[in-house]
């Protein structure tokens, strides 16, 4: 077996030296009646490089990817382009294969790379300070509602109708757990400002998103200013970093809590994770964030370094105590994130973000000439909710065959709730004009 | 895994400064400096060559950024050099012996890289139509299948992004069982070993449940008699988390029956299998009663640690917990693979939704890959070998170091600090492994060792690796049982020198600040 370095004599030789005739005596303290003969059944033997790569090239054949044909789908995971750089950084093995940075004087490099993307997270979300990273956003959003519910000492929390339902139902998760009340207001296209009539004393936060999950960008600062006068925190959601090039960042709408989803920078789409979640809040409520903390320090001979810091807030020190039982963060994710922001810095971030609002505002005029066509987000980034005359889910199969992956259908995240008619469309810098032509075309034909 | 600090010191103190040739530059031959990528990059420089945008009109509606993000940027030459430049200062299995005990440092085979990285796997959207990723569906459904038939368990939750999401996973699916039974409000009690991982008792209180710690005896084991002292009152108990092989890393001896006392006592057993790679395929934690258990794909199953993570912390369910299990799961009919994603119909009785999406389909990939190259009697092997390697460990220090019990060990061996001198202790010799060239073992974990090192060294070692590292850790043995004053201010070797915490943590700088203008005109 190709990664065992170990040698038949090897093993003789290292028995002799424990004393042990064999490895069977390591078992003994297994209880008899739990221990095997031989391999598990039904399981194969192992087997080479050639055959274990066919074997998963078959599997990942059966699939069709975003690049094949034309496609429109977004909804918190988004198809964008990642320069080579970054995948060849995160495969060097001093990255790849290391652990959490306990030991800083050997994990420097991992320290100041989790150091620069905390810098970056702030700047980029107008925040005071960043963690190290969440499992991802929607992991991100439950541990920003507890983290409010410790802040404030209150036990509700409001859910916008423009959240992304998957956030929405992995807070509820955490919360039902704590006994902390969730307050969900109905889905809505552009009903984020709902949240200022929804808050009161008993509030601990509101959670809205902009550009939410149909795409609506909205200023939530009235959200905010409603919320702090009874209180409570405004935590603000986004799940396309990129917006954040061009839109209003959470900082400067009033959010405490700014909470998304990274994935859009140097993340492929790996069809839904591992992602990277992205986690910033004030200065003033920063020993009550979760997950790890890299902070600045010196060395014995005063040099500058880094280190995991305010480790009291953490399991491993704090046990039952703890803010949350995060351990495992989004490592290599991170690092995949700060990379290539690090190539676009703000003038490469500012441009990226005007692509893919241009091609979102063109995807939108082509589509807003097909008869029966309605547009429903009034104002967004780069991808909106419509209206098509039918049934989305037929529409989207037919255009399916014309090679047309049009977008997600309102009714797999909301289902039930009236919007069967509802696409949410995205286009990003991959999507190419002849793209959008052959959408608005392939549209016309099928309605 | 983690490892605690209490007790230990984190600021600098003691031992010489070793003389060093001072360099204009800063950077000490193939060691580079490396400022921070805000102090090199600018503003109006960029690594990428975009098309210009055409400069329509927004339909923002006015919600946009009126500041810079005052982001730096970087051309990609230099963005090369800080990275590679910065990695030179990370150890690495890739590089030697990684001896985290709790861990499972193994090789990371770079043919999972170049798997997860197939357009089919990483370049599919989670929400695009189920009939376009059935390959994608079918791979969760067989890594689901290697999961089972390995642990002798019938269900698996797959959507867990790691260890302690695996272990609120199960803990969830044991409420929610404990709910459909009516007992919510008095079952509330859960038992933790004083050894267990930190993310244990944390992940309990997350779930709503009371801790009560139990104690370990003096084979490092569950206190039996203390465990059935708290079994004595019975109505209250939820249930009992523990990890097998425990963290000692020492097989339960009792595990049949502490799982027979606590399903007596209506309560559920949640196995924490982050050291599942000292038995997988020789054991079943089915076979041992168990009702949960997450497994850790970046332990056993080869997934990189990546400087902390991604992980991925699909967890397995017994009969009793499987209908609880959280939404999305594959299931499979005549018509193909189908996802049930909401908690409702098929998934009516889900306890609900861990996060967005299916899961860490990019470490699933890779731990089939790992899968399917072992085999079952690789794996099997892979763990023998891996029980070999730290029981050849054991062997060779037990004569200048403390084990901290008796016998034989699983796949990592634990040292007390019992043999050093007074004025120098775990953390002196973690420090000096760094000089030879090692990563440091766990330190000071388990708390119920005191100065504990767990040294985990996997199946990855040759026996030549293994008898160079234990000839570094016997000569630094030997110095710290005669109190060598010099292994306080260890590494002397390394990028850096030991690093304040103290300072780090009581005026925390979490980001990198522009300069004062003021201060900048002072320089």
């Amino acid at each position: 077996m190709r990664y065992l370095p170990l040698t038949p004599e090897d093993r003789k030789a290292m028995l002799a030296t424990i004393g042990a005739k064999s490895v069977d005596e390591f078992y003994t303290d297994v209880p008899e009646a739990a221990r095997l003969d031989g391999t598990i059944e039904g399981l194969p033997d192992h087997q080479g490089e050639l055959a274990v790569e066919r074997h998963m090239a078959a599997l990942a054949g059966k699939n069709r990817t975003a690049s094949e044909g034309r496609f429109f789908a977004g909804c918190g995971a988004y198809k964008h382009h990642v320069p080579a750089t970054v995948d060849h950084i995160i495969q060097r093995s001093e990255f790849l294969t290391t652990y959490t940075p306990y030991q800083p004087e050997i994990a420097q490099g991992t320290l100041q790379s989790l150091f620069e993307f905390q810098s970056q997270v702030a700047a980029l979300t107008a925040m005071d300070v960043a963690n190290a990273s969440m499992y991802d956003g929607s992991t991100a959003c439950a541990e920003a509602a507890i983290m409010a519910c410790r802040v404030t000492k209150r036990r509700r929390v409001v859910l916008s109708g423009g959240l992304h339902p998957h956030y929405a139902a992995a807070t509820r998760t955490v919360c039902e757990a704590q006994g902390i009340e969730v307050v969900q207001l109905k889905p809505g296209i552009d009903d984020e400002l709902a949240l200022k009539d929804a808050v009161d004393d008993k509030t601990s936060c509101v959670i809205g998103q902009s550009p939410n999950v149909f795409g609506t960008v909205t200023d939530l600062s009235p959200v905010s200013e409603a919320a702090h006068e009874q209180g409570a925190l405004m935590v603000s959601v986004f799940t396309e970093t990129v917006s954040l090039g061009m839109v209003t960042p959470p900082g400067e709408m009033g959010a405490d809590i700014a909470v998304g989803e990274g994935q859009s920078i140097g993340n492929p789409l790996n069809f839904g994770g591992p992602y990277v979640g992205l986690f910033a809040t004030t200065k003033k409520n920063m020993r009550q964030m979760p997950g790890r903390l890299c902070g600045e320090t010196e060395d014995a001979d005063g040099q500058r370094g880094f280190v995991l810091t305010l480790s009291t807030r953490e399991q491993h020190i704090r046990r039952d105590k703890a803010t949350s039982n995060i351990c495992t963060n989004a490592g290599l994710c991170t690092l995949a994130f700060t990379a290539h922001m690090t190539l676009l810095g703000d003038k490469g971030l500012t441009q990226l973000a005007e692509l893919n609002h241009e091609a979102a505002c063109q995807l939108a005029d082509a589509l807003e000439g097909v008869d029966g066509v309605e547009i429903l987000s009034p104002r967004f980034f780069n991808e909106f909710a419509f209206r098509v005359p039918g049934n989305a889910e037929a529409v989207l199969a037919q255009l399916d065959e014309k090679d047309v992956i049009g977008g997600v259908r309102a009714s797999r995240l909301f289902p039930g709730k009236g919007m069967d008619d509802v696409i949410i469309a995205c286009a990003t810098e991959c999507t190419t004009e002849d793209d959008i032509a052959a959408y608005a075309q392939a549209l016309k034909e099928v309605l | 895994m983690t490892m605690n600090s209490t007790g230990r010191p984190t600021t600098p103190s003691g031992g010489e400064t070793m003389s060093d040739i001072q360099t204009v530059s800063g950077s000490r031959g193939l060691m580079q400096h490396e400022d921070l990528i805000f102090e090199t990059g600018c503003t109006n420089k960029t690594g990428v060559d975009l098309p210009a945008p055409k400069g329509l009109k927004n339909r923002l509606g006015g919600v946009a950024r009126k500041r810079s993000t005052e982001l730096p940027g970087l051309s990609e030459p230099e963005t090369m050099r800080h990275y590679v430049r910065l990695s030179q200062k990370n150890y690495a299995i890739d590089l030697g012996l990684f001896p985290l005990g709790s861990c499972t440092m193994k090789h990371n085979p770079r043919l999972n890289e170049k798997v997860a990285r197939m357009p089919g796997f990483a370049d599919i959207h989670p929400l695009q139509p189920q009939y376009t990723v059935q390959g994608a569906l079918e791979l969760i459904d067989q890594l689901a299948g290697w999961l089972k038939k390995l642990t002798g368990m019938p269900a698996v939750a797959m959507s867990p992004k790691a260890g302690a999401h695996g272990e609120f996973c199960g803990m969830m699916a044991i409420r929610r069982a404990i709910i459909a039974r009516g007992e919510i409000e008095t079952r509330t009690r859960v038992l933790v070993p004083a050894s267990a991982h930190g993310t244990n008792p944390a992940t309990a209180v997350q779930c709503g449940f009371k801790v009560d710690e139990i104690k370990a005896d003096k084979r490092g084991r569950v206190d039996m008699e203390d465990f059935k002292a708290k079994l004595e009152t019975s109505d209250d108990i939820a249930g009992i988390m523990l990890t097998n092989p425990n963290t000692c890393g020492l097989f339960e001896t009792d595990i049949r029956e502490i799982a027979e006392l606590i399903h007596q006592a209506g309560g559920y057993f949640y196995c924490d299998g982050a050291n599942f790679n000292a038995i997988m395929g020789r054991v079943r934690p089915g076979d041992l009663g168990i009702d949960a258990m997450h497994i850790n794909l970046h332990k056993t199953f080869s997934t990189p640690h990546g400087g902390g993570g991604p992980g991925a912390g699909p967890t397995v369910l017994s009969d009793a917990l499987a209908d609880y299990a959280p939404v999305p799961f594959v299931i499979h009919d005549e018509d193909g693979y189908k996802l049930v994603e909401e908690a409702e119909g098929e998934g009516e009785e889900a306890f609900g939704r861990l996060c967005a999406f299916h899961g860490q389909m990019g470490m699933f990939t890779r731990a089939l890959t790992y899968m399917l190259s072992h085999g079952a009697d690789g794996l099997k092997q892979a763990a023998e070998d891996a029980v070999l390697n730290a029981n050849y460990i054991q062997a060779r220090m037990k004569t200048v170091m403390t084990p901290a019990f008796d016998g034989y060990c699983m796949h990592e061996a634990l040292f007390s600090d019992a043999f050093t001198a007074d004025n120098v202790g775990t953390l002196d010799i973690s420090k000096a492994l760094i000089d030879e060239g090692y990563h440091p073992m766990t330190m000071y974990f388990p708390l119920v060792v005191h100065g504990a090192m767990l040294i985990e060294p996997t199946e990855t070692e040759s026996r030549a690796e293994l008898d160079r590292f234990c000839d570094s850790l016997e000569a630094i043995a030997e110095r710290a049982k005669a109190g060598d004053e010099s292994l306080k201010g260890a590494p002397y070797l390394a990028p850096m020198r030991r690093l304040d915490e103290t300072q780090a943590a009581r005026k925390p700088v979490l980001r990198w600040y522009k300069p004062e203008p003021e201060k900048i005109a002072a320089e």
